[in-house]
């Protein structure tokens, strides 16, 4: 690893204003990604990856706001960047897979055009070449029929073409940094292969970093480098994957791993995890806000938690970890 | 349950034969060339071959695993098996009952409706927003059992107890439940009608890991409970693997190959399921070393040459017969399956 940090975040706390009260929707979360890496996110729905990956972009909504923390990126920091100049980083160097690829789509652009437009505009892309490079990215993606798709509209393609172009769309400009939430969500696992495979090159090539959010701990552990486990608005573990899943050492990472159905014998053989997630309009949410869910929870769990390291690039945020 | 309809047949419960769909593509430009034109004899329209001559079977209380990629026609063919889409040809029995010939239009009505019924997988966008957990589990009652008032307000209940949803939530609209909730409603509508085969597609693919455990379980103890056969569904071949009997998999359109889930996943045959099987993401790097990508593009389902082999050109093994002769499925071993000239 170069260890050339491509992105830092660090003490990132955002709030979301609410009918029901203030949401601590982050607190204190803090994570770089090297050049080149790929590090993962990985928690139960309502965690709040998405909305890291929304503030790193400055595309929180209007009831979202950062309370503390910087994102470094390329020397400058992108929470205090004015809104143009994030929008003109955005475009050439910053690129967004959404969780949702249909709505991220223009409805009424024929989608081979879309990826043109982006390759004009931030690919180097001359307007003649731009349809022919259109196509190449959408057999990339494993588009079948690439030529024919060119020409539709995004209402005419399945939820899983409309995947691949967005996908497409965010690595058609070599992005410095590509934040995928969910990307291969809904995808089977040969198509999911080959796009990981893709960032994987690029990843290599020109040294792009990603920040992988998904919730299959498995596909995380094989094409990153390090997963992130948060829980409740904290990270909770920070380690490679192999690492992880030799030895997790936060409770809730090994709940995780016990609920993921990989090379188990029998159903009956997988545990879920006890309890939700915390209400976080509380005011008085506790240090460790797995506490209310935990096993091993002590006394001493009511204190500030604390940052252990545990290994090499290996963080546990617990007072009694495994 | 003695209904007359339910007879306890010898034979599988569900025997697809030969069953097809393909859809007419090329829009509404072509229609239009087709019955303005005078002066040239038109060439038929473009045909998408979603399911192409499918046949297997599924025996009372078995669980059988659908897999293939995005777009090989997993969909389609549960559509046409619940009965939602007509097929263009092929056989559809349930327990010796054609369903193929009845209309998809006025199935709904169908007295065989009960007999099959589907779990969704987005569980929170197919129910309706304006019922009550009570009301879309007492819908398919309502629609397709007379029950009077009180004994389907037992039922409701008695649906809500086997699927682990607490009665207190029956009051409660979908957006006033959790995933998972919303999760047990779709599985408790889907039996409320005690059907033979139950179709889940992509039951759990919403849910976090934790809910899917429990939902999974909750599947498993169904079928025990009730006897139901199941067809399964997913990407995730892990889950397929645990909850499966048996699997099929489906290339374009078409089964390639067939057989108990544990002998598929322990030694695949066929070079698409072999590739599917080693991109199952692992963890650990010793599970990895056999990884097989597939290069070349995938052949188009629109009129696929008869002659061809689906998956030839990106099948690492293709030769010149593959170009020439399409492979039909054929036994291999006791219990398997595999259209492949080479498996
Ligand atoms: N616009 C919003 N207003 C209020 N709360 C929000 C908003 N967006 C997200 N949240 C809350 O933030 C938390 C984290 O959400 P999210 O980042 O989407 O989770 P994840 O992506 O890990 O599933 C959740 O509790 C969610 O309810
Ligand atoms: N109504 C339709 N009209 C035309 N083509 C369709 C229609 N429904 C599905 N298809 C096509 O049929 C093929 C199989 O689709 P589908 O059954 O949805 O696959 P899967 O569920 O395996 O992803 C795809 O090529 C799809 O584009
Ligand atoms: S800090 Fe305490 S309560 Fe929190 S996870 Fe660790 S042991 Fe459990
Ligand atoms: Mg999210
Ligand atoms: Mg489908």
């Amino acid at each position: 690893m170069t260890a050339i940090p491509a992105l830092a975040v660090e003490d990132l706390s955002v709030e979301f204003r609410t009918r029901s009260g203030v949401v601590k929707v982050l607190e204190h979360v803090g994570f770089s990604v090297d050049k080149g890496e790929t590090v993962a996110l990985v928690g139960e729905s309502g965690s709040g990856k998405s909305v890291t990956a929304f503030a790193v972009m400055g595309i929180l909504d209007a009831a979202g706001k950062v309370t503390s923390g910087r994102a470094m990126f390329g020397g400058s920091d992108l929470l205090a960047l004015s809104e143009r100049d994030l929008a003109e980083q955005r475009g050439r160097e910053l690129s967004m897979i959404f969780q949702n690829p249909r709505t991220a789509l223009n409805p009424i652009r024929r989608v081979g055009r879309q990826i043109a437009d982006v390759l004009v505009r931030h690919g180097g892309a001359t307007r003649n070449d731009a349809p022919r490079a259109a196509i190449e990215m959408l057999k990339k993606v494993r588009i079948p029929d690439p030529e024919r798709r060119a020409e539709a509209y995004p209402f005419e393609l399945s939820g899983g073409m409309c995947q691949r172009i967005m996908i497409a769309i965010a690595l058609a400009c070599r992005p410095a940094l590509l934040i995928a939430d969910e990307p291969t969500t809904g995808l089977d696992v040969t198509t999911q292969a080959v796009i990981m495979d893709l960032i994987g090159e690029l990843a290599g090539e020109s040294g792009m970093a990603t920040i992988f959010i998904t919730h299959d701990l498995a596909l995380a552990a094989e094409y990153c480098d390090r997963i992130v486990v948060m829980h409740a608005g904290h990270i909770v573990e920070a380690a490679p994957g192999r690492a992880l899943f030799d030895h997790a050492r936060h409770p809730y990472s090994a709940k995780l791993l016990a609920a993921t159905p990989g090379e188990t014998v029998s159903l009956d053989a997988l545990a879920s995890i006890p309890g939700g997630l915390p209400d976080l309009r509380r005011p008085d949410l506790p240090p460790c806000r797995y506490s209310g869910r935990c096993e091993r929870r002590s006394e001493a769990c009511d204190q500030p938690l604390p940052q252990r390291t545990v290994g090499e690039h290996h963080v546990v945020a617990c007072w009694n970890p495994l | 349950m003695s209904e007359p309809l339910s007879v306890s047949t010898p034979g599988p419960l569900l025997d697809i034969a030969e069953l097809a769909k393909r859809f007419t593509v090329g829009g509404k430009q072509g229609l239009l060339a087709r019955v303005t034109s005078f002066r040239k004899p038109v060439a038929p329209l473009p045909q998408l071959h979603a399911v192409d001559e499918v046949s297997f079977t599924i025996a009372r209380g078995e669980t059988v695993g659908l897999v293939g990629e995005s777009g090989c026609g997993k969909s389609t063919l549960v559509r046409l098996i619940n009965r939602l889409l007509d097929p263009t040809s092929g056989s559809i029995r349930l327990a010796g009952t054609e369903l193929a010939d009845f209309k998809a239009r006025a199935f709904a009505a169908n007295p065989h409706r009960a007999r099959i019924q589907m779990v969704f997988q987005d569980a929170g966008d197919s129910l309706n927003p304006r019922y009550t957990a009570a009301d879309a589990i007492a819908d398919p009652i309502r629609r397709l059992k007379k029950m009077p008032g009180a004994k389907l307000a037992a039922r409701v209940e008695a649906l809500a107890d086997m699927t682990g949803l607490p009665r207190e939530l029956l009051s409660r609209f979908p957006h006033q439940l959790s995933g998972g909730q919303k999760a047990r409603v779709g599985i408790a509508r889907a039996i409320a009608v005690e059907p033979e085969l139950l179709i889940l597609d992509e039951p759990t693919a919403a849910l976090d890991v934790s809910v899917q455990v429990v939902i999974l379980q909750l599947l498993q103890q169904l079928k025990r409970e009730l006897g139901m056969s199941y067809l399964f569904v997913s990407h995730d071949l892990n889950v397929v693997r645990l909850l499966c009997d048996r699997v099929l998999v489906m290339y374009l359109g078409k089964i390639v190959e067939q057989g108990p889930a544990a002998e598929v996943f322990a030694d695949p045959r066929h070079p698409y399921t072999k590739a599917l099987i080693s991109a199952i993401p692992q963890a650990d790097p010793a599970q990895r070393a056999d990884r097989l990508r597939l290069g070349g593009e995938p052949r188009s389902p629109i009129d696929p040459d008869p002659t061809v082999c689906r998956f030839y050109g990106r099948c690492p093994k293709g030769t010149p017969r593959c170009a020439e002769e399409m492979p039909l499925l054929h036994p291999a071993g006791s219990a398997r399956q595999v259209a492949c000239h080479f498996a």
